[in-house]
């Protein structure tokens, strides 16, 4: 079963100049434990799609369908991870991975459990009761994700949430995000700037056009490896291939 | 080193007023000097010293409070309803500008010449400033936190109570800091115009019948009284900042 179907979304907005259509025809769907990245060049409406498909914005048409039901509003279903880590600086790290479940009240001891599972799986759970400002930029976006992860969400949205982070701290995280998020065969949605972390991370990739933004192509991403990890499929020679075609078309449209 | 620099300075001070005075260099009839202010607060602790300091303090504290508490409600409420906040905006700038002191006479009127007008003074100047820099606050609050927060869907009750309060309780106590002067200010002109008892009555009614020591010495006393309220909320604001866990 499809754990998401996009239907046809289209988004316009006002702006001084007249009214301007920011995404267009979008449709596609994912299935359960599936990992889409989205690329496509700057400002054509990546975030705006993705902001959509949580229930922060109503498009102009179209529907968002989550384990079947419309998304009307904030999906209690989905998480998302913004660019920047936003955890509060004066609650502890172990508050800070809690907030998510007080906000939807949802703070059951199974709940908290799996909260501290997660910390546990990602080393942090000695940090606990430290403060964000003690913790590095890699692990900030961990607790982060944590946050994210605790409410159980069915789908896992990803909003360039790695782009702050300096070159080699981004490829240990999403090296170990990966890990996590194919064990508990979590849902992902992921749009980046970065094309090589979205075929290192993607089942597959979905290209944008620039605006109004249509899907050019949905790429398939296959190595042929199932134990692949966004590290070690970086010297399959498949990769590079992979790159030139994404980058082909990303720069066709200029 | 700096702290011997500073007593150093202080004794040196009231030494040179002294001999200044006992030399003819000032008239002490119309400046005073330390010997004659000592007496003065022998004289006044046998009379009522404590009751004057304890007037002045009681109008500020409670003016200040109210102020504070009513405030910073109203910024809630002006942060809330984007509505009512546009409707109050030029009505909040004029109140702003306008000096407070200037509508003693009227509280006066309103309110009875008495304390109650006294504490309403200073409760008018400490409200006016506490809505503005608490609205403030709150709007300028990080709108990466409050969208954050949105993505897990909370209410705006919520986001006030989560996010946009526990960021600004630093400005909530640097408002405090300004207002604790301001609304002593304020209780001081009160006392000026009508009172019977306080720091500022025996400072206006010394210069009216001519015993400058008592000016003197209640300005003394006032000045010390206003730096220990302002080390209070200093005080306070660091045994909060430990109990948030900053």
């Amino acid at each position: 079963m499809d754990v998401l179907i996009v239907k046809d979304i289209e988004e316009n907005y006002q702006a001084e100049n007249g009214e301007i259509t920011a995404l267009k025809n979008i449709s596609f769907s994912m299935k359960k434990g599936e990992f889409i990245s989205i690329v496509g060049p700057s400002g054509c409406g990546k975030s705006t799609l993705l902001s959509i498909i949580a229930g922060l914005l109503r498009p102009t048409s179209g529907e968002v369908l989550v384990n079947g039901e419309k998304v009307d509003g904030v999906s209690p279903h989905i998480g998302y991870m913004l660019q920047k880590d936003n955890l509060l600086a004066w609650r502890s790290i172990y508050k800070n991975v809690l907030f998510g479940l007080e906000i939807r009240g949802q703070m059951e001891p199974e709940n908290i459990a799996r909260a501290e599972r997660l910390l546990k799986t990602y080393g942090l759970y000695e940090f606990r009761d430290k403060y964000p400002y003690q913790l590095s930029g890699g692990m900030r976006q961990r607790v982060a994700l944590i946050r994210t992860l605790a409410v159980n969400p069915d789908i896992l949205l990803l909003d360039e949430a790695f782009s702050a982070l300096d070159y080699q701290t981004r490829l240990t995280v999403t090296d170990d995000v990966y890990g996590i998020l194919k064990q508990e065969q979590i849902t992902t949605l992921m749009v980046t700037h970065d094309i090589p972390e979205s075929i290192s991370m993607g089942d597959r990739v979905v290209i944008l056009s620039q605006r109004p933004a249509t899907i050019k192509e949905i790429l398939e991403i296959d190595f042929e490896d199932d134990a692949r990890t966004p590290l070690s499929c970086r010297n399959s020679p498949k990769f590079s291939k992979y790159f030139e075609h994404i980058w082909k078309e990303l720069k066709s449209d200029e | 080193m700096v702290l011997a620099w500073q007593i150093g300075i202080l004794v040196f001070l009231t030494a040179a007023w002294e001999i200044a005075a006992r030399v003819g260099l000032i008239d002490s009839f119309i400046l005073s000097q330390p010997s004659r202010i000592w007496n003065t607060y022998v004289n006044m602790a046998q009379n009522d010293l404590l009751l004057h300091i304890g007037v002045t303090v009681y109008e500020t504290l409670t003016g200040f409070l109210l102020g504070v508490v009513t405030g910073t409600i109203l910024a809630v409420i002006l942060w809330w309803s984007d509505f009512i906040s546009k409707v109050s905006e030029p009505y909040l700038v004029v109140l702003n500008s306008l000096p407070k002191i200037a509508l003693g006479p009227v509280i006066i009127i309103l309110v009875g010449a008495g304390t109650e007008a006294i504490i309403f003074m200073a409760l008018a100047i400490s409200l006016i400033v506490t809505v503005l820099e608490m609205l403030n606050g709150f709007r300028s609050t990080d709108k990466e936190y409050i969208r954050m927060a949105a993505t897990f869907g909370a209410t705006k009750r919520q986001i006030f109570t989560k996010i946009v309060f526990p960021c600004n309780i630093s400005t909530l106590f640097n408002s405090l800091k300004i207002n604790i002067g301001l609304s002593l200010v304020g209780v001081i002109a009160g006392e000026f115009l009508v009172s019977k008892a306080g720091l500022g009555y025996l400072i206006v009614y010394g210069g009216q019948v001519f015993k400058l020591d008592l000016v003197m010495a209640s300005v003394i006393i006032l000045s010390v009284v206003a730096a220990l309220m302002y080390e209070g909320v200093v005080l306070l604001q660091k045994l909060v900042m430990r109990w948030y866990g900053h």
